[in-house]
């Protein structure tokens, strides 16, 4: 099926948070600072303050402050705790310093220029290289949610008494999201206690929680509307500055005011992937079987919180390994708190991983899909438990068959294309199946239409399309007759896009819904002399594709709708609340204790360990005298369980395959050493792939059934595609040059130094 | 809103500080640098000054509208933000990923890279004409089709970029496809399926 927001989108007509046409808007520009670390001396607004029609330029000195900061909110839901404009002080290049409002854009956008900020300037710190700073042991990272100390057996004597020894050390650069459409908010105060929020979210109920915290405001009274998100990729799950800010200046100057992010703006405004190298120990058999891995992590965060992602998840668990440990660093520099971004964890962890792997399998002599199944994890060893399903064996088999990989010279740097070195590379792909709820409302008409509800978001992935299918479905409608609403506060709580948990939640949110619409509608019947199941017992009955019928005489039933239409009710309403991952398998199975965003808890919870897989398959080209990487083909086969849309779920994984590669050749935001700014903060100095970057790209899934998950067994794939990714290119570069890149992204400069040294 | 169209907001009541060089083509944007000052001098000496706000007509999807604008506003925030024709997106406003794509007598520009003044009696197509009435353009018929798009964010330049393509004659092969839509950054990377689609639609193109 095609996207049901596909003709909106194909024509314009589709509005995104700051196109809705909201009368008396006026525009809201931010400055940044231009310096990393110190504090404002002065502010003169005196030049700005003449362009036409400003209505205020707010500063820390004017600005009204939040009833709260996010340091005094208790459950504060966000990566970054700090918010600018409350003081003098500047703790990072980018900070805003001044917001200006103004009746056009062009009028506030020439003002915030004409500003002229005076700073004293202090000496920043930029990165966990910087020798000043100070790396230090956070023993809790993501705001004390997850462990940074993780081991299990004893990982460093299992090293020390190995026959195979490998380390190694990967650097993986600073990344920014770049979604195309920048971040956006238009804030609309009616009244003093009432305010609309459109905002560039993935999560729209995030949003209204953390405003209702700052504003001192009860919840129901914010409405945060989200109806099309141009990507977001992790940045939009998460509150920043732009959106507090905003909605204060709007309170003060009593308009509408929207403010869009510049682009650059973006790479100083809602996070980043952070900058941050891995140091890998494997011990392993003389016969390739890993005996211990020992992981420990450096990384860059901000002056106040201490985020980083977490890289070890995907080495506890991918293979069969008995002794493993993983710790993180973290040095506080003059940043931005960094956050999720597509994949947290498992994309870098995954780089180290299977690249170490490949080196490995190098070393023995082995296939590297060879080395993969001598490790293949029959169950979870970090948990101990079974796997709720698990296809990896068979991703493996269909990936290297699509691809011809037994074609695969196994020898480095013997494969040529005229003067192009060409190479094949492997790498498996996971991500966890995490706890989730949702809520959803259906509300079927005795039209023959239904209006199905829930406060999720769509971005782009597919959720309008998949949710209005598996609306369709329940109620035995045509998806032309099923109108579903997302993006907004008022809808039933649903959760955000992110961590790949909105298909499997929503889905069953809607299935929960629609039961109880079929359990009402039943009652109905059964007690309506004109149907056929009256006075049968509603337990006897079954309900399928909007039919109810008698279990054990399938042919004595009735539609839904001819039972709803004799009632004379022009409608019949249902809400259920779905659970996606432990949660529901502790509700299902009689399992205990699901704590979402608490990997340890979510480890003890349930009975299984609940995990999607793939594998990636890559050839490249290298260009021995330039140092230029291309992509010529790629393979990936994933097992995630129920495929809710083979159209949108295979553009998801393409996706994500050409977001790895993105990672892997080009992406690298650079942060000057000594003023701890950017130095190619837009897309012109910050390379993302283009067209002509990107081969076909062949997407299979494998079929794959699982009981334990949710109600239609659906995995996430958003972060999954580009799990392994990077190291897909590093394994088929190592192939192709004998030199293995373990520094990201692998640009022609690092490719030609490689390829200066003797392999 | 109506089809003589001004923004909500109060307009500039002072347009006496900037001054446009009308007709200035494309030499502005070198003759606004400061290297260049005394080329500008010498330019605005021959050409018309546009001052503060005046009515700019744009002949847009063949109905021309006016709008009351300064002549700094760059053509795609004419459309956005003065005559909420928001299918042309901004993505970086500055000419570096194509979201803001539409057709200025039939070639592709950079909306945002163009002021809306300069494109005064030219055809300006976008998005939101490019289909026929309810029957889509066999572009947009083809991304839909072929799944060219997820967030749909950079979609409606990635459209008016490849109608100017085929149209160009640039679209012989996937490989001159791919590199003649390279100036259309898609960050959810439907870059397969998006040439996919312009191989097709090529030939249902008349």
């Amino acid at each position: 099926m095609d996207r049901v927001d596909g003709p909106a989108k194909v024509t314009g007509a589709a509005r995104y948070s700051a196109e809705i046409n909201v009368p008396g808007t006026v525009y809201g520009v931010l400055k940044s600072s231009t310096i990393a670390k110190g504090r404002i001396t002065n502010i003169d607004t005196t030049a700005a303050a003449k362009e036409p029609g400003i209505l205020n330029i707010f500063t820390h000195q004017n600005l009204p402050k939040p009833a709260k900061t996010p340091k005094q909110i208790e459950k504060w839901r966000a990566a970054q705790s700090y918010l600018p404009m409350q003081d003098d002080q500047i703790q990072y290049a980018g900070q805003p310093v001044a917001l200006v409002v103004a009746a056009t854009l062009e009028a506030a956008t020439q003002a915030a220029a004409l500003i002229k900020v005076t700073y004293q300037a202090d000496t920043p710190i930029d990165s966990y290289h910087d020798p000043k700073a100070e790396l230090f042991d956070p023993q809790k990272i993501q705001q004390g949610k997850k462990d940074g100390h993780v081991v299990r057996g004893n990982p460093q004597q299992a090293f020390d008494g190995a026959a195979i020894r490998h380390e190694a050390t990967y650097v993986h650069a600073i990344n920014h999201h770049s979604p195309m459409e920048p971040a956006a908010t238009l804030a609309v105060w009616e009244g003093a206690d009432k305010l609309t929020v459109y905002e560039a979210s993935q999560n729209v109920t995030m949003h209204q929680g953390n405003l209702a915290e700052l504003l001192g405001m009860p919840r129901e009274q914010i409405r945060v509307v989200t109806k099309y998100i141009g990507g977001g990729f992790g940045c939009k799950g998460s509150f920043w500055p732009h959106t507090i800010l905003t909605v204060l200046a709007a309170r003060a100057v009593n308009r509408p005011v929207k403010l869009v992010l510049t682009r650059p703006q973006m790479f100083t405004g809602v996070g980043h992937r952070e900058d941050q190298e891995q140091t890998l120990k494997m011990g392993a058999t003389a016969d390739g079987k890993l005996v211990s891995i020992v992981h420990s992590k450096k990384a860059t965060t901000s002056p106040w919180d201490n985020y980083t992602e977490s890289n070890g998840k995907i080495m506890d668990m991918l293979y069969a390994c008995p002794n493993y440990s993983t710790v993180y660093e973290l040095a506080r520099a003059n940043v931005m708190t960094s956050v999720w971004m597509r994949a947290p964890g498992e994309a870098p962890g995954s780089f180290a991983l299977e690249s170490s792997m490949d080196d490995l399998a190098h070393q023995l002599n082995i296939d590297p899909l060879e080395i993969r199944l001598r490790n293949y994890a029959d169950h979870d060893h970090s948990s101990g438990k079974p796997w709720s399903s698990k296809s990896l064996k068979q991703c493996y088999t269909r990936g290297a068959e699509l691809f011809g990989w037994n074609k695969r010279n196994p020898k480095p740097g013997q494969t040529r294309r005229g003067n192009l070195l060409v190479g094949h590379g492997m790498a498996s792909a996971t991500y966890p199946v995490h706890s989730s709820q949702g809520t959803a409302r259906v509300r079927l008409f005795a039209d023959g239409h239904a209006v199905v509800e829930a406060g999720a978001t769509d971005l782009g992935t597919g959720t309008y399309t998949v949710m209005t299918q598996v609306s369709a479905d329940a109620l035995g409608l045509p998806p032309e007759k099923i109108r579903f609403e997302l993006g907004d506060t008022r809808l039933p709580t649903a959760p955000g896009s992110g961590g790949s948990v909105a298909a499997g939640t929503v889905a069953s949110s809607i299935m929960a819904a629609a039961e109880d619409v079929w359990d009402k509608v039943v009652k109905m019947a059964v007690a309506d002399k004109k149907s056929p199941l009256y006075k049968v017992k509603p337990t006897d009955v079954k309900v399928e594709l909007g039919r109810m019928f008698l279990a054990k005489d399938p042919k004595k039933g009735e539609t839904l709708l001819a039972a709803l239409g004799r009632s004379g009710q022009p409608d019949i309403e249902g809400s259920g609340t779905g659970k996606y991952g432990a949660g529901y398998e502790e509700k299902n199975f009689g399992q205990n204790g699901a704590d979402q965003n608490n990997d340890n808890k979510e480890k003890k919870s349930g009975g299984h360990s609940m995990h999607s897989f793939g594998a990636h398959f890559c050839e490249v080209e290298v260009d021995p005298d330039l140092g230029t990487v291309r992509i010529t083909r790629w393979v990936g086969v994933h097992g995630v369980g129920t495929v809710l849309n083979l159209k949108t779920a295979t553009s998801q994984m393409k996706g994500g395959a050409i977001y790895g590669i993105g990672a892997a050749l080009m992406e690298d935001t650079f942060r000057d050493p000594n003023f701890a700014r950017y130095t190619n903060a837009d897309l012109a100095g910050y390379h993302i792939p283009v067209n002509a970057d990107i081969p076909e790209i062949q997407v299979e899934f494998v079929p794959e059934t699982d009981p334990y998950i949710n109600y239609l067994g659906v995995k996430g794939i958003g972060e999954l595609g580009m799990v392994g990714v990077a190291a897909a290119v590093g394994n088929a570069i190592f192939n192709a040059t004998g030199r293995r890149m373990r520094s990201l992204p692998i640009t022609p400069d690092k490719m030609l130094e490689a390829l200066r040294l003797p392999a | 809103m109506s089809d003589q169209s001004t923004p909500a907001a109060p307009l500039n009541p002072d347009g006496s500080r900037r001054t446009f060089m009308k007709q200035a083509g494309g030499f502005l944007g070198l003759a606004l640098a400061p290297p260049f000052l005394s080329q500008a001098e010498r330019l605005t000496a021959l050409s018309k000054k546009v001052e503060g706000v005046s009515t700019i007509s744009l002949k847009v999807n063949g109905t021309v509208r006016a709008i009351r604008a300064e002549p700094r506003v760059t053509l795609l925030d004419a459309l956005r933000e003065y005559l909420d024709l928001t299918g042309s997106k901004k993505g970086c406003d500055h000419g570096q990923c194509g979201a803001c794509t539409v057709l200025v007598d039939g070639r592709r520009v950079n909306s945002c890279l163009t002021l809306a003044i300069m494109t005064q009696g030219k055809e300006i197509t976008t998005i939101e004409g490019l289909a026929k009435g309810d029957e889509l353009h066999p572009m947009q018929a083809a991304f839909l089709k072929h799944d060219g798009f997820q967030c749909g964010y950079c979609t409606p330049g990635q459209i008016l970029s490849a109608v100017a393509c085929v149209q160009e004659g640039h679209a012989g092969s996937e490989a001159e496809v791919r590199e003649w839509m390279s100036g259309n950054l898609c960050r959810c990377s439907a870059y397969p399926n998006i040439t996919a689609a312009i191989l097709e639609a090529k030939g249902q193109m008349g």
